[in-house]
């Protein structure tokens, strides 16, 4: 059995908090690098990250990239979503096809 | 495309025409292998969109009606209510196997006491139990998510890495090889020629000096 974490400014995560996760409180991504890699060791399987803090710490995205766990997921945070997420995943595409074919649909530019 | 520094002999030829052969055949293999992952990322990523426009909009809902609860309470009060959880959520690890990439898979296992609040009702609002409630049906899906996106992640790595592969064979090693083949046997065949001229050389002259 395996942790699941979260990361982000306390009013975003702290609701989590009541449903067993462990939350940590991050306000800044030096901050939250240093949770992620604690977290990490601790051995948690999956840590969510709020999209603000995430987008300004690839490096420990990286990091975990090609190690099966912990898998590091951008959420949104309680002002409502980035589009960062969604910036990941195309990226992925794009990296894996070579050309953003699939995602393009209108709905997409809605949300950002 | 520039040829190999190698010695024109038969050995090096037979001992070319292997490596030939065998990046051929981890040509062909190795695109089969980026083929399938490609239909396989293809799938996963729809998926894992469809996933993740439904939890955005799920946590961010979910959060809204927490700001709210957060509004209507103290800091203190709040900080006490969700202090001690009563349940542990936590999730089985598994691998699994996706073309030879390692994947984990995760499960959620929180025990299904049915209390989600930690408190007492008295000194906290129905919007908290409302705002936990929907934290709590995203949670499944978030760790759904969490597993099609780390897949998805690792997949598109490793399809990069099998397609750099698959160009290098393709536009580097492959004519390197076939152009090498093609120089030794002309090579030898020269040196045929050569032989074959010195020794009717030879013959007329051994002719004329009788």
């Amino acid at each position: 059995m395996s942790k699941i974490a979260v990361v982000g400014p306390r009013d975003s995560v702290l609701g989590f908090k009541a449903l067993g996760l462990e939350a940590v409180y991050a306000q800044d991504a030096a901050e939250g690098e240093k949770s992620v890699n604690k977290l990490a060791r601790e051995g948690c399987a999956i840590i969510f990250v709020t999209e603000r803090l995430i987008q300004d710490m690839p490096a420990v995205v990286e990091r975990y990239q090609n190690e099966l766990t912990p898998a590091i997921i951008p959420i949104p945070d309680n002002n409502g979503s980035i589009g960062y997420g969604m910036q990941v995943l195309r990226a992925n595409v794009e990296k894996a096809v070579g050309s953003n074919i699939l995602l393009d649909q209108p709905q997409e530019e809605e949300q950002i | 495309m520039a040829i190999m520094q190698v010695n024109p002999t038969r050995m090096e030829l037979s001992r070319l025409k292997k490596r030939l052969q065998t990046a051929s055949r981890g040509h062909k293999l190795l695109k089969d292998k980026r083929d399938e992952m490609m239909r396989r990322f293809v799938m996963f990523v729809r998926e894992n969109q469809e996933l993740r426009r439904s939890v955005e909009a799920q946590v961010e809902a979910a959060l809204k009606d927490f700001l709210m609860a957060r509004s209507s309470l103290s800091a203190q009060a709040l900080e006490e209510a969700v202090l001690y959880p009563s349940r542990k959520a936590e999730v089985a690890v598994e691998r699994r196997n996706i073309m030879s990439v390692e994947v984990p898979g995760f499960t959620l296992s929180g025990e299904e006491s049915g209390v989600i609040h930690p408190y007492g009702i008295l000194d906290t609002s129905g919007e908290l139990d409302q705002a936990l409630l929907a934290l709590n049906a995203a949670l499944e899906q978030m760790v759904k998510l969490a597993e099609k996106e780390k897949a998805c992640n690792m997949l598109a790595d490793e399809i990069e890495k099998t397609r750099r592969r698959v160009n290098a064979l393709e536009y580097v090693m492959i004519p390197q090889l076939e152009e090498t083949i093609s120089y030794i046997t002309m090579k030898l065949e020269e040196n045929e020629r050569a032989n074959l001229t010195r020794l009717m050389k030879v013959k007329t002259m051994l002719a004329e000096g009788k």
